[in-house]
């Protein structure tokens, strides 16, 4: 018995002393081992192929939110559309001049409060960038299984 | 008056071989000036020429690679004079002379660095949307013909305009359509910005 014990200790000292020189090598340290991931099966090492570009949708209705205060997805392209210190194309529609005689959706009064709750006579600063929250969706299928689904109320019938 | 009437007579009779020769050389030289001018003045009417100083390659012409009219998915592209220079004689000429303007702003460096640009950016740009509106955005049409637009090819968003203001000729494409190849100047009074 007391050989066994020693013999498997050996053994086991021997396998980590392998397992280490393994270790050495600079691919090992940087393998995944074998897990795939969302990355794919694709070594730490190596730049694998990337994904094809997915394409963004074109003009569509409005998408259902999935929370309340879920900033609304933008169902068109937005393609070439500038938001800088000069221009903001959305507001061309979304502001509230435009909004009705284009038949978009107007922008939330809650875009022109300041953090401090304070109510501006304009789009406030700190929500003025559209696409830091807004963004257009593409033909993509979801990466992990999702069976996430709205509350009731928020449901368009 | 006897040596005057000589004279007409002269000039009146000229023999034959003269009348052709005169002719033939007013014919030869008419082509060869007119084949020159238009070649020249197509030669001003290309990309390269465009871009060949620095105030348009390193300013619009780097903001324009970004946009649709540079690189898209069938590889038509509109270049320069595409937009900016009339396609049909008359216009052509009428614009060509206005733009002698633009090389004493080149003789004068009026936009010589990035920052003088940037400060007659929207004066350059209320002039392009003027001539635009003006001639009904000629230039975008020589490719954008409205007669031939298929509406159901169009997203929702551009039926909508298309059909009702650009088809009563209530609007034209540039009222839309500014800063499509350009960077945009502060918009602040602009109709249709905010």
């Amino acid at each position: 018995m007391k050989k066994l014990i020693t013999g498997l200790v050996l053994l086991g000292v021997v396998a980590t002393a392998v397992a280490q020189k393994d270790d050495s090598s600079n691919d090992a340290l940087l393998s995944n081992g074998g897990i795939e991931s969302l990355r794919g099966k694709a070594q730490l090492s190596e730049t694998r192929e990337s994904d094809k570009m997915k394409r963004v949708l074109k003009d569509r209705e409005v998408v259902e939110r999935n929370y309340v205060h879920q900033p609304p997805v933008i169902p068109h392209q937005i393609r070439g559309y500038k938001v800088d210190l000069n221009s903001n194309k959305c507001l061309s529609c979304h502001g509230w001049k435009y909004a009705k005689e284009v038949g978009a959706t107007k922008v939330s009064p809650t875009h022109f409060e300041t953090r401090d709750g304070m109510t501006l006579s304009d789009i406030s600063p700190r929500r003025y960038f559209c696409s830091q929250c807004h963004v257009p969706q593409v033909d993509a299928k979801p990466l992990v299984k999702n069976e996430f689904r709205a509350v009731e109320s928020l449901s368009h019938k | 008056m006897n040596m005057l009437k000589k004279i007409w007579q002269i000039l009146k009779t000229p023999t034959s071989a003269a009348v052709g020769f005169v002719i033939a050389l007013g014919f030869v030289g008419g082509v060869v000036f007119w084949g020159g001018f238009n070649t020249t003045l197509e030669l001003t009417n290309t990309e390269e020429f465009c871009i060949g100083c620095h105030e348009m390659g390193d300013n619009v012409y780097q903001e324009y690679k970004e946009t649709i009219h540079y690189a898209n998915r069938s590889g038509v592209r509109a270049t320069c004079p595409d937009c900016h220079v009339p396609k049909d004689w008359t216009h052509k000429i009428i614009r060509k002379i206005a733009a002698s303007k633009e090389v004493w702003g080149k003789m004068t460096g009026i936009i010589d660095t990035r920052e003088k640009f940037q400060d007659h950016r929207k004066s350059m740009a209320m002039r392009e949307w003027k001539r635009m509106k003006d001639n009904d955005s000629r230039e975008c049409r020589n490719c954008h013909n409205f007669e031939y637009m298929d509406f159901s090819e169009q997203g929702s968003r551009s039926v909508k305009m298309h059909s009702t203001a650009l088809a009563s000729g209530e609007k034209t494409c540039i009222d839309c359509h500014k800063g499509i190849a350009h960077e945009l100047p502060d918009m602040e009074g602009v109709e249709g910005w905010h």
